[in-house]
């Protein structure tokens, strides 16, 4: 660090983080020279790039990528105080004496924070440690005001998890494909406290309230020949943004890759991202090997957890975390949740993706099946393409949607009950979007949109047409099959297209066989 | 009145003998005439006499808070006061004022106790006999009693009086100073590897180390947090288990405290040991210990013994590996511990501001003595990667060892060990010096260190005065959360051993003279 002064408002603070650390694991997908693949992570849900075959004579190198997942904790107060966590709250107003690192104060642990930690670890199929142990990593850093930062190395709450996940790409772009992501470990961590390095003034600032940034990775690269011993790897720190997950992981894969075929040697070192640039760079304060002199925490006992099983007798509920109870409560899993959409609607998987993949989509999608009679792939059809497709091309939320479930309902109800045609419930969908308020029904009434249901009136229109238009009559007769299409074509413009093409269909039929 | 019991003195504040001001006034002039001795470290006068206004008004309402409304009492310098300088004797932390009170602190002003001052240590409570503070040392108020003075006339050697005091033993001799010399009825101070008991013997006094986890350590600056504890000193058994009631307990601010309600500590008396059974450590027994202890170890057991209790010799076998094993965790931890002193939030930073780091090392290098910084290295080389395994894991093991000696002698049916607490009385301050604070640390913690290994209670008792005249102490040792049975074992044991008071005729005379008009003699003040 290059600035000689340090200055803050008030005395510091730490506040909560998780830590969900992904193991190191080999790289299934084999790039080459040229294109080397990527390992997905648990949280990317980007296509795979499609690696090349290597051209004859090149070495294939396999990527080895391991994530360190930070997540913030939602809970109201941090992991070993009781003060407050609070997005955007003015530097250093959230510190308690512990936050500050007055000397005697003790680290007190966060029931809120245990009971997230241990769903998130059932959620990704981990063991759950009954015992774990809290650890000391030492390190000198201005924003880290104990010298070290409380944290699970040894004796973590969770271990050995597991996260399926699909992907489009396998043999056809458009399919899926289901991968597997190991979780090493899940881990209670204390954050550190936030450095503004002022550079003009040659200073830094520190805020010790540290709510900001709630998810934070570190990528661990390496690449190595298929069948020889790992590469030596490299930490990219710092990734806050998915996008930029990738990139780096792209560009640090690239980068070793280079590196060794030119020569070079990749040094076990700390890197940054440039977002700018689209580039990794060494970081020059964690130059040095660092050694983090771990030692278990004294101030807080071991980390006891509870089944209904081990669960003592009289226990008091609030001072003992139950596994079982926490499991009860855990919301319906994703991949269950996909599972059923394919079930029960039969919808297509890439569909349950997307209906889970856009926040509070699934739950439009059920409201709509309960009040519609419309078959439910065709509800998935006008949520996904239809609704989907207007909330992307104005940027808009579900819930930031004109158009309510029950009236997205009502209008295939309509179109269920063949009252307009799907051109029509589309022109009714637009209006419905445009004019707030309105309902389906309204909107084809006023626009006149209803299919004709008088039949002797299409009866009519048809035999007028085909009156109309003798030269068609006589393909169709002549065994053209296709020319019958002509005259739909004709009936339904008649009608403005408010006739069913079907039902038109069957009419001209019956007059063209008599 | 200032030798009485606590519960005496509580008596005589409710009586109205006496009001809270007026004792607070007569222990502040006391702590003016021994000021030399160098036992405070800040003297929180004001704070006091405030204090003693407030418990005069509930007095006078007849709503007293208790047992402790309106008596002097003193901390030591590394717990938290709010308000009040808290410095651990170190440059580090000169001009540190802490925002909140430690727990124990806390509790005790709530039960209306005036709080009248900081006492002194060695540096963040590292040494054994108070003599590495940036303060300067302790001197033990037993240089300048009348017991000690008589028999150095009758073997003159020749040293020149001034030069030749002796020290209080530590680290919390100021605490030990300041009850000694009547300053206060009770002190706080800080117990790791003996810093409680070790001054309490060489002062003449009761010093006790609670079980590890029955009494809240938040807002004690830590040494070793695995093995801390807030100790306690006072003159007698019953008023360090008045104190003990009051601190007792869970506290939500310190994770290792108990979590089930804690029972009354209010001694009975015991007058039959017939059903007790104490056992003699025979590691204890080692070539240093000088045969005056020696022999007051032996009588001792022979007390009991005459009095119908089972005396047995036992074997803590690992004991002889504690004081290594100790020196590996304690380093470690203190180097942990020591890591928030970078000179950025409260405390000394120095004027190098090239970067970051050099402000670190320069701030470290002038907060630290040799002794703080010695251990901090010490510390980091045990924890490094390549050494933990051989180190700090080791001593674990070897701690774990340490403390099922202890279980099983408790389990063959022994109730309470009986060893001495030190190896011989208070030295001179210039023989002491003679060696380094790590030799002299090794060496006085010898009988009290396993226990804080073992997290259990242990409290040193005074016996007798030697045949210089000064005190000995005896270390009594229970098993972990039965600190009242030890304690009403150490008040059986006080009452057949008679210690006497100290005398300091000239302090003690010229206060009762200008202070008070009841006749308050020295020699008197066991007699009650």
């Amino acid at each position: 660090m290059a600035a000689p002064v340090l200055r803050w408002g008030c005395p510091g603070t730490r506040w909560v983080l998780a830590w969900v650390g992904g193991g190191y694991r080999r790289g299934a997908s084999i790039g080459s020279t040229s294109n080397p693949t990527r390992e997905q992570s648990a949280v990317a849900q980007k296509p795979l790039h499609t690696a090349q075959k290597p051209r004859k004579g090149e070495h294939k190198w396999e990527a080895v990528v391991g994530l360190e997942i930070h997540a913030q904790i939602s809970s109201n107060s941090k992991l070993f105080s009781g003060s407050e966590v609070c997005f955007s709250a003015p530097p250093n107003s959230l510190v308690s004496f512990f936050d500050a690192s007055l000397p005697g104060t003790l680290p007190v642990l966060n029931r809120r924070c245990v009971e997230a930690a241990v769903m998130t670890g059932l959620a990704l199929n981990c063991h759950i440690n009954k015992k774990s142990l809290f650890d000391r990593k030492h390190y000198f850093y201005a924003d880290l005001p104990a010298g070290y930062q409380i944290t699970q190395q040894r004796l973590p709450i969770a271990v050995n998890g597991s996260l399926v996940y699909s992907v489009w790409g396998g043999k056809k772009p458009s399919q899926m494909v289901s991968r597997t992501v190991r979780i090493k470990q899940i881990q209670l961590e204390q954050d550190s406290g936030k450095s503004l390095h002022d550079d003009l003034r040659a200073q830094t600032l520190i805020d010790l309230n540290r709510a900001e940034g709630q998810l934070r990775v570190d990528a661990n690269v390496s690449v190595h020949h298929p069948g020889e011993p790992l590469g030596i790897r490299t930490e990219v720190k710092n990734l806050n943004s998915i996008r930029f997950l990738a990139k780096a992981i792209d560009f640090e894969i690239q980068r070793q890759i280079n590196e060794l075929e030119t020569g070079g040697e990749i040094l076990n070192e700390t890197r940054s991202f440039d977002c700018q640039l689209g580039c990794t760079v060494p970081m020059r304060d964690k130059e040095g090997k660092q050694d983090y002199r771990f030692m278990p925490e004294p101030n807080l006992p071991p980390l006891v957890l509870y089944d209904t099983t081990s669960l003592p007798a009289g226990a008091d509920s609030q001072q003992v975390i139950n596994i079982d109870q926490i499991r009860d409560t855990l919301p319906e899993l994703p991949s269950v949740t996909r599972e059923r959409l394919v079930q029960q609607y039969g919808l297509l998987p890439e569909h349950s993706f997307t209906l889970l993949n856009e926040v509070g989509l699934l739950e439009f999608f059920q409201n709509v099946i309960k009040e519609t009679r419309a078959e439910p792939k065709k509800v998935a059809n006008w949520v996904l393409n239809t609704f989907l497709g207007y909330l992307k091309q104005q940027n808009l939320a579900v819930s930031e949607s004109p158009v309510s479930p029950s009236a997205l309902a009502e209008l295939l109800n309509l179109l269920d009950s063949k009252a307009i045609s799907s051109s029509a419930a589309k022109q009714v969908f637009q209006e419905l979007w445009r004019a707030e308020g309105k309902t389906a029904a309204q909107v084809v009434s006023e626009q006149k949109l209803e299919l004709m249901q008088d039949l002797e009136a299409l009866d009519q229109l048809c035999l007028s047409t085909m009156e109309g238009h003798p030269q068609v009559v006589m393909d169709v007769k002549k065994g053209n099959s296709r020319a019958i299409n002509k005259l739909i074509g004709l009936v339904r413009k008649a009608t403005l297209s408010r006739a069913d093409p079907a039902l038109i269909k069957d009419i001209l039929e019956k007059r063209l066989q008599s | 009145m200032l030798g009485r019991t606590l519960r005496e003195v509580s008596a005589a504040l409710k009586q109205g003998q006496i009001t809270p001001t007026e004792l607070c006034r007569k222990c502040l002039s006391l702590i003016q005439k021994t000021k030399f001795l160098n036992a405070y470290i800040t003297v929180s006068e004001e704070v006091a006499l405030k204090q003693a206004e407030e418990s005069e008004k509930r007095y006078k309402k007849g709503q007293s808070l208790g047992d402790l409304d309106g008596i002097p009492i003193a901390v030591k310098d590394n717990f938290s006061t709010s308000g009040i300088e808290t410095t651990c004797a170190s440059n580090m932390l000169k001009g540190y004022v802490p925002p909140y009170n430690a727990t124990v602190v806390q509790k005790l002003l709530d039960q209306g106790a005036l709080l009248m001052g900081k006492t002194n240590l060695d540096e963040f409570a590292m040494g054994s006999g108070s003599t590495d503070g940036v303060f300067g040392p302790v001197k033990n108020p037993w240089s300048y009693s009348k017991q000690y003075r008589e028999k150095k006339q009758q073997n003159p050697r020749g040293e020149s009086e001034d030069s030749n005091w002796l020290i209080t033993g530590g680290s919390s001799g100021g605490s030990a100073a300041a009850v000694s010399t009547f300053t206060c009825f009770a002190a706080l101070g800080s117990d790791t590897g003996g810093s409680t008991r070790n001054p309490a013997a060489h002062c003449g006094l009761v010093g006790f180390k609670p079980s590890y986890g029955l009494v809240s350590r938040h807002g004690l600056i830590p040494l070793v947090n695995s093995m801390d504890v807030p100790g306690i000193l006072t003159r007698y058994v019953d008023d360090t288990a008045i104190v003990l009631d009051i601190l007792a307990g869970h506290d939500p601010k310190d994770s290792t405290t108990v979590q089930e309600p804690v029972k009354s500590f209010i001694l009975p008396t015991l007058t039959d040991v017939s059903k007790l059974c104490i056992g003699i450590p025979k590691e204890y027994l080692v070539p240093e210990l000088s045969s005056e202890v020696r022999s007051l170890w032996s009588k001792a057991a022979d007390l009991f013994e005459s009095e119908g209790a089972k005396v047995i010799e036992v074997s803590l076998p690992h004991t002889c590996y504690s004081i290594i094993c100790y020196h590996v965790l304690c380093t470690s931890e203190v180097a942990s511990n020591m890591a928030r002193f970078d000179g950025l939030e409260y405390g000394h930073r120095c004027d190098i501001n090239v970067s970051t780091e050099a402000m670190y090392a320069a701030t470290r290098r002038e907060g630290f003595n040799d002794v703080v910084r010695g251990r901090i290295l010490s510390g980091n080389f045990f924890l490094l990667k390549e050494n933990y395994e051989n180190y700090f894991i080791k001593a674990q093991k070897v701690r774990r060892l340490i403390a099922n000696d202890f279980v099983n002698v408790f389990n063959s049916g022994v109730d309470v060990l009986l060893t001495p607490t030190t190896l011989c009385e208070a030295v001179p301050y210039l023989e002491f010096i003679k060696e380094d604070n790590r030799t002299r640390s090794a060496q006085d913690d010898i009988f009290t260190q396993a226990v804080n290994m073992a997290g259990l209670p242990a409290v040193s008792i005074p016996v007798s005065l030697s045949s210089k005249g000064l005190p000995v102490g005896l270390q009594f040792i229970g098993r972990a959360f039965c600190d009242q049975q030890l304690l009403t074992v150490a008040k059986w044991f006080e009452k057949q051993v008679q210690f006497p008071v100290i005398q300091l005729p000239q302090l003690l005379d010229d206060c009762s003279l200008s202070l008070e008009n009841e006749k308050l003699a020295s020699v008197s003040l066991k007699q009650q």
